[in-house]
């Protein structure tokens, strides 16, 4: 079993708080990149041929803004995949959108493509905040985008940001109210953090306060958690609510650390080889160079750096603690060759003892005080 | 050899700033072995540190030649001073190698505290003293205000003071004249055995151990075997020179003479100033007055501020040692900050210049717990106990009774600032034994306990004073105390670089401030931090940082584990220089910050 992901590197415009590897270009050539992902998709996916369970899970086409490929492309792209390893029977294909690159047929083209799952960068329903954010679209935009998805696709997600600077408890109650009546399965609730290299860092830098501060700010995570929870969308994870089976099943990939095959410029991939070691692979970041690595040899590879045991339990850790239903035993010894003994047993105890961590049927999960605080739960337990 | 009545041996003392190092530059430069190349600006202060800070950390001398107006050639050697309180005793012995000395007083700023002290010093080593006015080519210069300021402060006859600006030559030809009119020729036999007196010692690279002496009976020849009655090591002299300043052999030095020699000493410690120097075949009974063995009065721990550079202070520590007989260290660990040494001082700046010498020459990051005095305890089981660290404060229910030092200090400032400055030596525990005025300047003496000294004593007395109050002490004694040792514990640890030992009315303020300062300084963790100060089992302050609220990355996905990872990993790296309290770990940093900050 493999995931899949594709990363379309171009935006028509930077936003400030964004640290992706995305780009603004005048022209592209589409045909060009079509045949280039495509002929690096087979070449990612190839060595999963001869495997037991040769499937694709799920395929997930970010970016960047992968609402500006053509559909042809798009189509390209899970023709190859296809092509090379067979779907699994449910395969969850999913599609970021942007609300200015939305137009129905565009979107119809992408579900013909068989895309069946479209995850849109809504952000906020009110306009103040959407400038404040740096995104082309109004409220209005918006609130449309999400309508349309519901007409073209069966699964719909999107994303807001919150803890912004000024934003009240009560304000935010009112736009996820908002967001609960258009939402779809899924909503992905992010708070807004500063990354470095964005415009937002570097305001925040010369004293500009940027997000809110520790104290609202869990104040706003607590409001969403209780809100979400009432409008029976679990926080299946950190920062993703989910109805039951609403989950992102691509996602889930990387938080159980599970295979993905990263395909596109700067993507990123974890992959077993054929003798059961598992690798981190990273394309060429830039567009261009990855371009022409492909066009010359078949694959954008830039590096490709074996992960150890050791190291994929660090990794497993740190992102099965972000799902709700936590990191199983099994799965821990199963993938790094040692189970809970592997950490340190007088932290942990602490951590439980907390009430931080709780260590039931086989299983290690992050209660909610212990989420809203994982970081330093990580920091503490992965010593 | 040089017929005593040929030579003059002083000393000049001055407050820092007031002129002694452009003076004996002047000097040399007139009679000196220099030649105008070789005569760097201040050639005296020979340690970066002390060309900075004008300080003169260790003497060091020079023989002047001068042909005087009656027409013969006079050896006249300048016997330089350490110009620190700390360093009292070692002024003591440099006086004592000394006949005159020169009283240098800035003509507009007039008797520091500081000089005060070392003209005490010189009248008891039975020295003549010739004030001399400096820098009265200045437009602030106001030579007759100061005279009198002599006359009243220290007693001093001002009618023959002499006038002079080192830096322009102004009266210079006068003093040297001076030199030779005002102050008495050395006395001493050739024929007595040896009776030499040890006035300095420091390690040369090429030259071993290097000893400035002066002769005050006998003679010292090269070859001859000699002995240091304070401790019976007996070596060979390899070599016997005068300072020109340059090192410059001689066949030997007699009565009277001020000279170096170097023999097979291999380290300083084994030489000890004061200690009389004697033919080893033929000694004298009779010893030079006044030897004491250097005492260290002032303690601090110094850490390593990265453990990995432990080796690099041990072997810096080694080597200042190897210079500095009154420097003392032993190994010392701490559960806060690791690995350092204890080290012990002679006074506060002499734990400074310490400080400062091995971030300096030795580019070590270091930091230093509060520095601590010596207290003498007698227990309930007749035991005694010199206790120089808070964390050997023994089980209270077993002491019988504490002893702390104090001292008396002298403190000269502008009447203006006397209000502040009495009363922070009475919230300094201090009782006032003495106030004058001359002017508009304030003398007050205060006897003080030392602990309450070295505690930020100084930086509060220059900022309530504007940098104007000038201090000096000495040590007077020791006295029963309430002494108490207040612990700080965190989350019911304690943090044994914290501890201090405090009068009990001054542990509650101690501790709030201290669990205070804390506060600000450890950042909001995953769990609740409790901050105490406690005297045994009794809390009397407590803080708390609460744990904390909010702490996790909104997005993370395929495409960001890596960073992840390696940020954990990087984490890890940053926890060897945490400190495990219970569940909490703390950035050793909070201690340095908590240790370096001020009384503020």
């Amino acid at each position: 079993m493999v995931a899949l992901y594709v990363h379309w590197p171009f935006c028509k415009a930077k936003c400030p708080y964004c640290d992706f590897n995305s780009h603004v270009r005048e022209v592209i050539d589409h045909p060009r990149w079509a045949r280039a992902l495509a002929a690096e998709t087979r070449a990612a996916l190839a060595p999963y041929a001869d495997r037991p369970d040769a499937r694709i899970e799920s395929i997930f086409l970010g970016g960047g803004t992968p609402s500006l490929m053509a559909p042809e492309t798009v189509a390209a792209v899970i023709e190859a995949a296809r092509a090379t390893l067979p779907l699994a029977e449910d395969c969850e294909i999913t599609l970021e959108a942007n609300p200015t690159s939305v137009e129905a047929a565009r979107f119809a083209g992408f579900r013909a493509a068989g895309v069946n799952r479209v995850s849109l960068g809504i952000q906020s329903l009110n306009d103040a905040d959407l400038r404040f954010l740096g995104r082309e679209h109004d409220a209005a935009e918006a609130r449309g985008a999400i309508a349309l998805a519901h007409r073209h696709f069966p699964r719909v997600s999107f994303d807001l940001i919150y803890a912004r600077p000024q934003q009240t408890v009560a304000a935010w109650e009112g736009e996820l109210d908002e967001a609960l009546t258009l939402a779809g399965d899924h909503l992905s609730l992010y708070q807004l953090t500063l990354e470095p290299g964005t415009a937002f860092f570097t305001r925040a830098r010369l004293g500009e306060r940027m997000t809110a501060e520790e104290e609202r700010a869990a104040d706003l995570w607590l409001a969403t958690q209780a809100r979400m929870e009432t409008a029976g969308y679990a926080a299946y994870e950190v920062s993703n609510h989910a109805r039951p089976g609403g989950e992102s099943r691509h996602n889930l990939v990387y938080w159980r650390s599970g295979d993905y095959a990263g395909v596109g410029p700067g993507a990123h991939g974890r992959v077993t080889d054929a003798g059961g070691g598992w690798h981190a692979t990273y394309r060429h970041r830039l567009p261009e160079t990855w371009l022409k690595a492909v066009e010359a040899r078949g694959d954008g590879l830039a590096e490709q750096v074996p992960v150890s045991p050791e190291e994929r339990r660090r990794e497993l850790m740190l992102m099965g603690l972000r799902l709700a239903e936590g990191v199983p035993e099994a799965r821990l010894r199963a993938l790094t060759g040692a189970g809970f003994e592997a950490l340190d047993a007088r932290r942990l105890a602490a951590l439980v003892d907390e009430g931080y961590v709780t260590r039931e049927a086989g299983c290690l999960r992050a209660s909610e005080e212990g989420r809203q605080r994982l970081d330093a739960v990580l920091g503490y337990l992965l010593d | 050899m040089t017929d005593l009545s040929r030579i003059r041996n002083f000393a000049i003392i001055a407050h820092i700033d007031h002129g002694k190092s452009t003076l004996a530059d002047r000097l040399i430069q007139l009679c000196g072995g220099l030649s105008e190349r070789e005569m760097k600006q201040q050639v005296l202060d020979s340690m970066d540190l002390e060309r900075e800070r004008g300080i003169t950390i260790k003497a060091q001398t020079v023989r002047l030649l001068y042909t005087a107006k009656d027409g013969i050639r006079y050896t006249i050697n300048l016997i330089d001073t350490p110009g620190h309180v700390d360093f009292s005793y070692e002024v003591s012995r440099s006086l004592a190698a000394c006949e005159g000395a020169l009283l240098v007083v800035d003509a507009s700023q007039g008797v520091e505290a500081q000089t005060l002290a070392n003209v005490y010093l010189a009248l008891e080593n039975d020295l003549e003293i010739l004030p001399v006015l400096n820098k009265v080519d200045l437009p602030a210069a106001e030579p007759d205000r100061i005279k009198r300021q002599i006359e009243e402060v220290i007693g001093l006859d001002a009618s023959e003071a002499l006038e002079i600006s080192a830096k322009t030559g102004v009266g210079i030809e006068d003093l040297l004249e001076a030199l030779v009119t005002h102050f008495p020729p050395p006395q001493g036999e050739v024929e007595k055995p040896l009776r030499a007196l040890l006035v300095d010692s420091w390690y040369d690279v090429y030259l071993g151990v290097v000893t400035l002496v002066r002769v005050v009976d006998g003679e010292i020849r090269k070859g001859m075997r000699i002995r240091m009655m304070s401790n019976g090591l007996a070596h060979e002299v390899d070599r016997v020179g005068v300072m020109t300043p340059k090192g410059l052999e001689v066949d030997r030095l007699g009565p009277g003479e001020v000279g170096f020699l170097t023999s097979g000493i291999k380290q300083v410690a084994d030489t000890n100033v004061g200690d009389t120097i004697t033919d080893d075949r033929n000694p004298t009974t009779d010893r030079l007055p006044g030897f004491k063995p250097s005492v260290p009065v002032v303690f601090c721990g110094l850490f390593p501020v990265d453990a990995s550079d432990f080796e690099a202070l041990r072997e810096a520590v080694g080597k200042l040692a190897l210079n500095d007989s009154s420097f003392h260290y032993e190994m010392e660990s701490s559960a806060a900050l690791g690995f350092g040494f204890r080290c012990g001082f002679l006074g506060l700046l002499h734990l400074e210049i310490i400080q400062e010498r091995l971030s300096r020459e030795y580019d070590l990051d270091l930091i230093s717990t509060a520095p601590s005095v010596v207290y003498k305890m007698w227990m309930t089981n007749g035991d005694y106990i010199e206790l120089h660290n808070p964390v050997d404060f023994p089980e209270v229910t077993k002491i019988d009774r504490i002893e702390e030092p104090w001292i008396k200090a002298t403190i000269l400032l502008p009447d203006e600032y006397l209000g502040p400055v009495l009363a922070l030596c009475t919230e300094r525990r201090g009782e006032q034994t003495e106030l004058t005025y001359v002017g508009n300047r304030a003398m007050v003496v205060y006897k003080l306990p030392l602990n309450e000294v070295v505690f930020d004593f100084y930086d509060r007395l220059k900022s309530v004073s504007r940098g104007y109050a000038s201090f000096d002490y000495e040590i007077e004694g020791y006295r029963e105390g309430d002494l108490v040792k207040v612990s700080i514990l965190i989350n019911g640890d304690p943090v044994d670089a914290l501890a201090m030992i405090t009068h009990r009315g001054q542990a509650d303020y101690r501790g709030r401030q201290i669990c205070a300062r804390l506060k600000d300084l450890i950042p909001r963790q995953l769990f609740k931090v409790a901050l105490q100060a406690a005297i045994g089992s009794k809390v009397i302050a407590r803080e708390t940082i609460g744990a904390l609220r909010k702490d996790v990355t909104a997005k993370c996905y395929g495409g960001d584990v890596t960073r992840k990872r390696k940020l954990l990993e990087k984490q890890k790296e940053g926890k060897k220089r945490m400190r495990q309290f219970g569940k909490v770990e703390i950035p050793q940093s909070a201690f340095l910050e908590a240790l370096k900050m001020g009384d503020d």
